[in-house]
């Protein structure tokens, strides 16, 4: 069980930056680390593909003009997913942070507990 | 290739370019633009629907060139081509039905973003119906997780800010979630089409192979989708979003948008892992107790609410327990129960909040019970459709709701481990259903001594088309349920 968790290095790190991640989000009060939180989880997804893309002693699939067989390159899909998933990370972290921008203009604080008791306050005992 | 094949394809990216379109138009402009494009994907999904009933059988459109391993597909059989209809339908009829209030709760200079969001919305859940390459779902997910939020801080009041906040939070978890299920299955099969990763995962669950990894990846897909579409203990979010956004997009996001997550685990259950596996699996019956308890803490949530959409929200995660609770009976069944609800909870819920939305304008706009007493009156057209969708929630005879309870019990006949808890859970929650949907239909019609008026604002033609076309389709889902029990029977049967 340990060595297999020694040997796939790249993929135990992953998930425990997902871990991480994961349970920022979830727990966190402070908006701007919930944000850091979800780029850590989306992080750990990143290396996970990525480490499983490589094969080692590979190099990056780029054609020049020589024709070489298929077998020198790694697998190019992942990487192109984690283009992808970056892109949908970074949208979602920018709407995520203009958020944050509002509730502070609004509530003067990025504690959610304390937005919450401010918003209950204003609104009158439900 | 037929000129019909490609209709699918043209709704989801005319959807989304009318939408970015809809970014730089006035506000009017907008609304004209979105619910005609609205309208045209109505039409091209009924061709589709009836290309597909008349054939009677699924195709695969490949977007490109390259063929299947390498290039993207979606395929359309009747199940998807139904819900496409009927989702561009409750789509035009909750945008006419709270479009008053779109240009009266936002601020002017968003009004267009409104529209833009919509039409994203439509876009992504358009694409999650069709698609067959899990990443594509993935990325509309994202999509659609990133447009229902915008439409629900889009409204301008403080209390939107925090309900976005925790919507966000629990998207972005379950998101996560169902990413790293993604990126598992890929790691273990080496495909991103549904149909390849079937046939590998035939294979391994053949040889024995993988088992655990197999397992982990179900309950990632079950749980990640479960917390998108708000499954009982992952609820939290649906009554702060639902019920402090506009009515329209309330209506749209518990009509819709929670029920294009279920739709897509539907398809990952038959096309991704496979139904026999996800049958052995233990998934299915975590969702069938979760669906129970769900069922029961809904309705009881909602008995304690005194604000009238909070409570029409709560209502909605009774209703999701409903469609968990048919597809955690595993069987063929208890699935077609579960989409034939997908269809009443999204011609049901909608109606209600539209109408809540008019008990609200003839109300100074609030929507405490205390204030709302009598709007009923102020407003009749939609005191009625209220009562009808009230009524179909309950499950009384000729509304669609009584046909989807009587599915779901005939489905529980079906299988003898489950019946007995389903049946007696049933019969509780529809008593809870009317425990709180009576008292308010009571506060609604109270007599305050206003004189009752059938229109409130006579000029407002698009919310009595909505009202009247909503009531039409719940006794017309309720009255000819059999044809439509029958499509999805043939869809559900092309999935596998």
């Amino acid at each position: 069980m340990l060595k297999g968790l020694l040997t796939n290095y790249y993929e135990t790190t992953a998930m425990i930056i997902f871990g991480i991640g994961f349970v920022t989000l979830l727990l966190n009060r402070n908006i701007i680390k919930k944000i850091i939180g979800f780029n850590f989880m989306d992080t750990g997804i990143f290396l996970f593909l990525a480490a499983k893309g490589y094969i080692t002693g590979r190099i990056a699939p780029i054609v020049v003009s020589t024709p070489i067989e298929f077998e020198t390159y790694i697998n190019p899909i992942p990487s192109g997913l984690v283009l992808t998933g970056i892109v949908v990370s970074v949208s979602i972290s920018a709407f995520f942070c203009a958020l944050a921008v509002r509730l502070y203009r609004a509530y003067g604080t990025l504690d959610l507990e304390e937005i919450v008791t401010k918003m209950e306050k204003d609104q009158g005992v439900y | 290739m037929e000129l019909v094949q490609n209709f699918p394809f043209a709704c989801i990216i005319l959807t989304m370019f009318v939408g970015v379109l809809c970014a730089v138009l006035k506000p009017k402009t907008a609304r004209t633009l979105a619910i005609s494009a609205m309208v045209i994907v109505g039409i091209l999904s009924f061709a589709t629907l009836s290309f597909v009933v008349k054939t009677g059988e699924y195709y695969v459109y490949m977007m490109g060139h390259f063929p299947a391993p390498f290039g993207n597909e979606i395929r359309i059989g009747v199940l998807e081509a139904l819900m496409a209809f009927i989702f561009s339908i409750v789509m035009i009829l909750s945008l006419l039905g709270g479009m008053k209030h779109i240009f009266h709760d936002i601020e002017d200079t968003k009004v267009n973003h409104n529209f833009l969001m919509m039409c994203l919305l439509f876009s992504s859940m358009l694409a999650l119906i069709y698609t067959n390459d899990l990443f594509t779902a993935y990325v509309f997910v994202e999509i659609n997780t990133l447009a229902s939020c915008a439409i629900v801080m889009l409204r301008k009041a403080k209390e939107t800010l925090v309900a976005t906040t925790r919507y966000l939070i629990m998207s972005l978890l379950g998101s996560g979630l169902f990413l790293i299920g993604i990126c598992i299955l890929y790691d273990i099969t080496g495909h991103l089409l549904m149909s390849n990763i079937q046939t590998s995962v035939a294979n391994l669950v053949a040889t024995g192979a993988y088992r655990i990894p197999l397992e982990i990846i179900i309950c990632l897909f079950v749980i990640g989708m479960a917390i998108k579409s708000a499954l009982y203990p992952f609820h939290s979010w649906l009554p702060d979003a639902h019920g402090s956004a506009t009515s329209s997009a309330s209506a749209i996001l518990s009509g819709l948008v929670v029920k294009s997550y279920i739709i897509l685990l539907i398809k990952i259950c038959y096309r991704v892992i496979g139904i026999d596996v996800i049958y052995q699996s233990q998934a299915l019956n975590v969702l069938f107790v979760l669906g129970l308890i769900a069922m029961i803490m809904g309705s009881v949530n909602a008995l304690r609410e005194k604000d009238l959409k909070r409570m029409i929200a709560y209502s909605s995660v009774a209703q999701l327990g409903y469609i968990y609770m048919g597809i955690g009976l595993g069987s063929e069944a208890g699935m077609i129960a579960a989409c034939f609800h997908i269809l009443t909870h999204a011609v049901t819920k909608p109606m209600l909040f539209c109408a809540a939305g008019g008990f609200m304008e003839v109300s100074g706009g609030s929507k405490k019970f205390k204030d709302i007493r009598g709007a009923g009156r102020r407003n009749l057209l939609a005191g009625i459709a209220f009562v009808v969708g009230t009524l179909s929630m309950v499950g009384i005879p000729f509304t669609s709701g009584f046909v989807s309870k009587m599915c779901f019990a005939e489905a529980a006949l079906g299988m003898s481990s489950k019946m007995i808890p389903t049946l007696v859970v049933l019969s509780i929650s529809t008593l809870l259903n009317a425990l709180y949907y009576i008292p308010a239909i009571m506060v609604v019609f109270a007599n305050t001594g206003d004189e009752v008026t059938l229109f409130a604002d006579k000029k407002d033609v698009a919310f009595m088309v909505s009202m009247i076309v909503f009531m039409a389709l719940n006794f017309v889902l309720g009255c000819g349920s059999g044809k439509i029990i029958d499509m999805i029977t043939q869809g559900i049967r092309m999935l596998g």
